[in-house]
């Protein structure tokens, strides 16, 4: 009520933009506690413990970097870190291909676009709980793609890659892809919708083919758009979880373990604290590493937000 | 280029744009088809998995239509299906699925729709260095903040509660949708709010009677992107409940992997198609909504 006194008074003038308004105060508290106390708070709390020797309860006994020494001589984190590098480049190159070639294929005009669409976008909808284990078993050796193709008369096809410790990560990888290009699709597609016509237009004009056309012309007309894509596609492989403990629970032997994992694990199973803080913290570095560039490029030379 | 050999009948006669664009095309809808096949691939084989029964399974098509179809499974991934001790199936995680959910929605849209709110009409010194910290905040890994949250929810007691889990994914669902309404109110002409102002209205009447109304439609796409959002969280779930608490995910997920018992597939996929099955619905009948609420999550987040 206090904040409603003044424009009576004045209103041409446009002076509430520096008032107190209190209301608005009050109705952001919850807003405001969510970003000092969880986001900036809790992060802060993880950062800071990760320097403690906790095992199963939080503690104040500081041992510097001990926690990170040990986490990168622990085989199960370097194995983790290089699981989640081959699932990130095959991942972050593959969803880009194939989501930019699909928006462009839906983007040439065609019949039954909005069927395609929604086939292709369909199972971003699903979990990746829900997406880990429809792949489980399709992949399962003994009863799913393997053994239909055997049936078919090729005895020695062998695809087995959830159980063989050198491929499962593509077997991570075909159900990842499925699940997340649609949404790459959907954003590569909005971006070139947003291309003038005329471009097209010139294009064909100058005689340069389709096909080039997008590699010369309209790629690097996109670029924002494919920044933004990278973006979305590394921080989610950052997070990449569920899906490895649905498909593959992290087998066979450690072979599909991935960082986020590994936090789990020694935070609420293996009850070592510090270890899970100093991995998370690790998890959040890569993630500052990610940001930074990307911030600079999209807010770095304008001033709006 | 690659398809000259494809139809060596036909020559080079015939008028040449009409040809190639046509050629064009059989790529242009095999490419299509190709990979429609593979994403719908999944989807089939769940569903035909599902009507069979094990005598079937084990005989090993797994592209087969269902000879015999059979509700069984389903009846008993419902019903009956195990995790741990207690054997009555998925119903129990639907439950809790349901009433983690629908809280959840209340309280995150009605909160985020007031930041947003705040944030595009009412701003304060320092609203906006507020609002950074929630946008950065979306792109820390759950991960580093995942202890301090259940510090903070033994604290206040609700630690493995449904009410904890509510309040977790209000938090995280926080800067995404404060982030939609706030472009959203911001989108709406000034003169409306100003004139609301000149008569007299307050916070709380302009928010009631002017904004709430006029942002129905960014109030569905919000529910939307909160409903498949919070169904399909597992992370969470697992972490701040309990086994009588489990949402549906955590508790799928227990189902099939469970070590003990003989693996029963199509038990498997009747119960893993239930737990997608209502993010499906939501899409199949959303449409062009649930394509504007990733839009709006994904391209500006």
């Amino acid at each position: 009520m206090t904040v409603a006194s003044d424009p009576q008074t004045q209103p041409a003038k446009r002076p509430h933009r520096l008032f107190k308004n209190l209301m608005a105060k009050l109705a952001s508290i919850p807003m405001i506690l969510t970003a000092l106390v969880v986001f900036v708070g809790g992060t802060a709390w993880t950062v800071t413990y990760s320097f403690t020797g906790s095992r199963m309860l939080p503690k104040t006994k500081w041992v510097g970097f001990d926690q990170y020494e040990r986490l990168w001589e622990s085989d199960r984190w370097i194995i983790s870190i290089k699981n989640l590098g081959i699932y990130g480049i095959c991942s972050m190159i593959l969803t880009l291909v194939i989501g930019f070639t699909l928006a462009a294929c839906l983007d040439r005009k065609i019949r039954f676009e909005a069927a395609f669409r929604t086939i292709f976008l369909y199972p971003f909808a699903l979990s990746f709980v829900v997406t880990g284990l429809a792949w489980q078993w399709i992949l399962n050796p003994d009863f799913g793609l393997q053994s239909v193709v055997r049936g078919w008369g090729w005895e020695t096809f062998s695809f087995n890659p959830i159980n063989d410790p050198d491929t499962v990560m593509f077997g991570l990888l075909i159900a990842g892809l499925w699940q997340g290009t649609g949404l790459i699709m959907c954003i590569m597609l909005a971006g070139l919708r947003g291309i003038d016509e005329d471009i097209w237009k010139a294009a064909r004009v100058d005689g340069i083919g389709t096909v080039k056309t997008y590699v010369v012309v309209i790629i690097p007309m996109m670029r924002p758009v494919f920044i933004t894509s990278l973006v979305l596609i590394a921080s989610g492989i950052i997070k990449l979880y569920d899906l490895v403990v649905a498909q593959t629970g992290g087998g066979p032997g450690l072979a599909s373990e991935v960082p986020a994992k590994y936090v789990i694990e020694f935070m609420f199973r293996a009850q070592n604290l510090g270890q899970g803080f100093a991995a998370s913290t690790m998890m959040l570095c890569s993630v500052v590493i990610i940001l930074i560039p990307w911030a600079y490029l999209e807010f770095g030379g304008r001033k709006r937000g | 280029m690659v398809d000259t050999a494809i139809n060596p009948a036909s020559g080079p006669r015939g008028p040449k744009p009409k040809k190639s664009f046509s050629r064009g095309n059989i790529i242009l809808y095999g490419t299509l088809i190709m990979v429609s096949v593979y994403y719908l691939l999944p989807l089939y084989v769940m569903v035909v998995t599902s009507l069979k029964g094990m005598p079937e399974i084990r005989m090993g098509n797994v592209f087969g239509p269902p000879m015999e179809i059979t509700f069984e499974p389903w009846i008993k991934a419902w019903a009956e299906a195990c995790t741990g001790i207690n054997c009555d199936g998925l119903s129990r995680g639907f439950g809790n699925s349901v009433r983690i959910l629908i809280p959840s929605i209340l309280l995150s849209i009605g909160i985020a729709s007031i930041n947003g709110y705040a944030l595009s009409n009412w701003k304060f010194k320092g609203s906006e260095v507020f609002f950074t910290i929630l946008i950065i905040g979306a792109f820390i890994p759950y991960q580093t903040m995942l202890y301090p949250i259940v510090i903070l929810l033994r604290e206040v007691g609700l630690m493995g509660s449904i009410g904890g889990l509510v309040l977790v994914h209000t938090i995280f669902g926080m800067p995404i949708l404060t982030l939609l309404f706030r472009n959203y109110f911001a989108s709406i002409p000034e003169e409306l709010f100003k004139a609301a102002r000149v008569d007299g209205a307050g916070f709380w009447q302009i928010y009631f009677q002017i904004m709430l109304p006029m942002a129905l439609p960014i109030f569905v796409v919000a529910i939307i992107l909160q409903v498949t959002g919070i169904w399909n969280d597992f992370l969470f779930g697992v972490i701040y409940t309990k086994p009588a608490t489990y949402p549906m995910t955590v508790q799928l997920n227990n189902i099939v992997n469970s070590v003990q018992g003989i693996k029963e597939y199509n038990v498997n996929m009747a119960a893993t198609l239930l737990t997608g099955m209502v993010p499906l619905v939501i899409y199949f009948a959303s449409g062009k909504l649930f394509v504007r609420g990733i839009a709006a999550g994904a391209v500006k987040g």
